[in-house]
């Protein structure tokens, strides 16, 4: 079993400002920890988590995959940025924070190369006005606004996964039934040959949380090397 | 923390900008330098994905001059020591990153790169 990282450094004025590790981030450490082997043995370079908040899951990863991995976790909200950066510490994890929304800046040098990437991404269905106010806020906010269906935000960053992850890479996203989940597998899998499977489910008060794993389906791979 | 490993993996994304934009520019920094677990494997694993023109040239603003200009095919110990040092025991904690072609400066806080833009600029 794999400790779940100290945030005991975090406080009650962090939690007003950053999302506090719930439901949804354990369901992910689950998710992760049920993978762990298959994980290592994929000796991935690159690991990113968008939108790291308390920094709970980067941690955590660092403890699966080890030291041969470079940890990468961005966050829209400077204060969460900040949070993530003292986990790291407090749990002597290296994990490098970039403040940026989704992967904006290192997008483009990142291509191919991610080999796990985690994102719980703000999921609550809202009116749409409100997710983008919410991320232009770069608050607490924008962790769970996430607009019509809760995809406004998840939407924006499921159309890059294809170009992230290497070839073996892996991409683990929380979702709750609302998000309608199976139009996201056909989507991913119509547009950008992503094979997903839904890995966790889980009942948490009104919340009917998932993890989906998305992953290459091969085919993509062979054209390119054609 | 800003290593150089990081900030070979971050370009200008302003709008249109698109070309000349990485590295960015290391301008006004502080920089701490902070030991790390030598590990030549995961040096070995990322060495393709480094621009190495780029850290090259990064180093050299930071007054390290310890890298060779050509990466080498040969991997010594000593060349690993120099690029473990270069990669990840230089921090810069406090500066700004200027984009060679279109001059955006991205600001380096407390460790952490803001590569955020406002709305208009976003490409």
């Amino acid at each position: 079993m794999i400790p779940t990282p100290d945030l005991s450094h975090l406080s009650a004025q962090d939690y007003e400002q950053v999302y506090e590790p719930a439901e949804d981030t354990f369901l992910m450490l689950d998710a992760l920890e049920a993978d762990a082997e298959e994980l290592r043995s994929m000796n991935a370079s690159v690991f990113l988590e968008v939108g790291s908040g308390s920094g709970c899951v980067s941690a955590f990863a660092r403890s699966i995959l080890g030291p041969n991995t470079l940890y990468l976790a961005t966050d829209i909200n400077d204060r969460a940025c900040d949070c993530t950066q003292r986990t790291a510490l407090q749990n002597k994890a290296a994990l490098d924070v970039i403040h940026t929304s989704l992967t904006q800046g290192i997008y483009s040098r990142l291509r191919n190369s991610v080999g796990v990437m985690c994102f719980n991404p703000p999921y609550v269905p809202t009116i749409s006005t409100e997710a983008s106010e919410a991320q232009n806020l770069r608050g607490i906010e924008g962790s769970w606004a996430g607009g019509s269906d809760g995809m406004q935000v998840t939407n924006m960053f499921l159309e890059t996964v294809h170009e992230l992850l290497s070839a073996n890479g892996r991409f683990y996203l929380v979702a709750v039934k609302e998000n309608n989940i199976l139009e996201i597998q056909q989507r991913m899998a119509q547009l950008y040959h992503l094979k997903s499977k839904i890995v966790l489910s889980r009942r948490a008060g009104r919340e009917h949380l998932s993890i989906v794993r998305f992953e290459h389906d091969g085919v993509t791979l062979e054209l390119n090397s054609l | 923390m800003v290593r150089l490993i990081t900030h070979n993996l971050l370009a200008c994304h302003v709008k249109g900008c698109t070309s000349n934009n990485f590295p960015l520019q290391l301008q006004n920094v502080q920089i701490e330098l902070r030991e790390a677990d030598f590990n030549p494997d995961f040096l070995k694993t990322f060495l393709p994905k480094l621009e190495w023109k780029a850290l090259v040239d990064s180093a050299k603003e930071l007054g390290d001059t310890s890298l060779p200009l050509e990466q080498p095919e040969m991997l010594d110990d000593e060349f690993l020591k120099n690029l473990h040092h270069v990669l990840l025991e230089i921090h810069i904690e406090e500066g700004n990153m200027i984009c060679p072609n279109c001059k955006h400066s991205y600001p380096i806080s407390n460790g952490i790169p803001n590569m955020l833009l406002a709305e208009h600029e976003i490409g």
